[in-house]
């Protein structure tokens, strides 16, 4: 199913880019209910729903609806579901789709539940290893809090399922949890533990960063600690492969230099990008607008 | 123990349903899974801690009512020896185990603080039931939080 998706995204691509016109999923709507503040997501949401001739409704403020109000998030769903084809969303709570898709007739798509998953952005991860790097006989190195980031477990169970190679680099306060290091392993993937991106580079197709939150850290001189002994400089990758890629989910504070930007190594705008078609093809998969 | 000693301290049911070899201590769980004495009108019996042919044991004993296989089973969760015993003008009509059920509804409540199924939402908690291995886990159904220990404790 990934690598239909995968596939499936790639078709979309010329249609993202807009340079080609798509009326894929005229007379569709999609509702839009973030519960928590998205940038990205929603946005990427909405244009590749756009870009597909649909049309999108957008639940707006959560202060200004009935939400507000008291009401319960199956209700909420069950009004919905009457006024369009699909819905996307993104609720705090772990579990708000599975629940909301027992309430809907229509197609739930996760847009992130709290700390739970985030699909479609493992999807647009995959994607862009398999555009700008390599899926199979993959070396990737994970950097940054990879205790809470959902991004990071997520991404690793899907790289299992193609035998990854992953290293693990992050401070001891925010090392993955070892029940999850045991899963991915026991599901496929080979996995390293090291305390530093130097230890990493040499060896890696793809580096992926994520932020360190500072509320992690009670005392703020271990959080600008730790922080800077997890950031890309030039300098950092000048042992790296030509072709490593880096990505990041963003936004991004200071974990990777600006001067990276301009090094062949960067690729987490265009992950940013590959957002669009990605979501497109699982627009066009659900609404069944495509097989 | 004497039988006769056995019958001053929990007479034998004419009807019902006896719950046998429950795992010491565990007899007050059993009850609140089953939702007794509230499901039930006729006398219900407790005996905690007596001494069996295996070491000690719980017995719980529901005159006038005959418990069926779907309630009895959730016992399982904490209590996977315990035996049913169908009680018909004082004789045993039907003995069977309990079965580890592959999924419960509204027994326990998910650990997980944030998962939605502890708000107000009109839904039951779901888990399915992992027996793999020995340890029996149950994973949440909504946020997939696996709760592998004192099950009892988290019994809603």
């Amino acid at each position: 199913m990934i690598d239909h998706i995968l596939a499936a995204a790639e078709k979309m691509e010329p249609i993202a880019r807009g340079e080609e016109r798509s009326d894929l999923l005229s007379g569709k709507i999609l509702a839009v209910l973030f519960f928590e503040p998205s940038t990205r997501t929603r946005m990427s949401f909405e244009t590749a729903m756009l870009r597909l001739g649909g049309d999108v409704l957008n639940l707006g403020s959560v202060d200004a609806s009935s939400i507000a109000k008291g009401e319960t998030l199956a209700d909420t769903i069950r009004v919905v579901d009457g006024y369009v084809d699909a819905i996307v969303l993104r609720h705090p709570k772990e579990g708000a789709a599975h629940l909301a898709s027992e309430f809907s007739s229509v197609p739930i798509l996760n847009a992130g539940d709290g700390a739970g998953h985030h699909p479609t952005q493992t999807l647009l991860d995959l994607y862009t290893i398999k555009r700008e790097s390599h899926l199979e006989d993959l070396k990737i190195a994970l950097a940054g809090d990879l205790k809470y980031g959902r991004t990071v477990h997520s991404l690793c169970y899907a790289l299992s399922l193609y035998g990854a190679q992953i290293t693990l680099i992050s401070p001891k306060e925010l090392r993955m949890p070892e029940e999850i290091i045991n899963d991915i392993i026991a599901k496929g993937a080979k996995i390293k533990e090291v305390d530093t991106i130097e230890e990493a580079i040499k060896d890696v197709d793809v580096l992926y960063m994520t932020r360190i939150q500072k509320e992690r850290f009670p005392d703020p001189a271990e959080y600008h600690k730790v922080a800077n002994k997890l950031k890309i400089t030039a300098e950092t990758l000048k042992e790296a492969k030509p072709e490593l890629k880096i990505m990041h989910p963003l936004p991004r504070v200071n974990e990777i230099d600006n001067k990276v930007d301009d090094t062949p190594h960067a690729c987490y705008f265009k992950q940013a990008f590959y957002g669009v078609p990605v979501r497109m093809a699982v627009l066009g998969l659900v609404l069944g607008a495509i097989e | 123990m004497t039988d006769i000693e056995t019958e001053l301290r929990v007479r034998r049911i004419e009807n019902g349903t006896v719950i046998d070899h429950i795992t010491a201590g565990k007899a007050l769980n059993v009850l609140k899974i089953l939702g007794l004495p509230d499901s039930s009108e006729g006398v219900v019996s407790v005996l905690i801690n007596s001494s069996g042919k295996y070491g000690r044991k719980d017995v719980v004993k529901v005159e006038n009512r005959e418990l069926n296989v779907e309630e009895v089973d959730k016992i399982a969760l904490i209590s996977p020896n315990a035996t049913i015993n169908i009680i018909r003008n004082f004789n045993i009509v039907n003995k069977y185990k309990v079965h580890i059920p592959s999924h419960v509804e509204g027994v326990v409540s998910c650990i997980n603080p944030n998962c939605i199924s502890n708000s107000n939402e009109p839904i039951t908690s779901k888990f399915t039931v992992d027996t793999e291995n020995i340890f029996l886990k149950l994973r949440c159904y909504y946020c997939g939080r696996v709760i592998s220990e004192d099950i009892a404790e988290h019994l809603l």
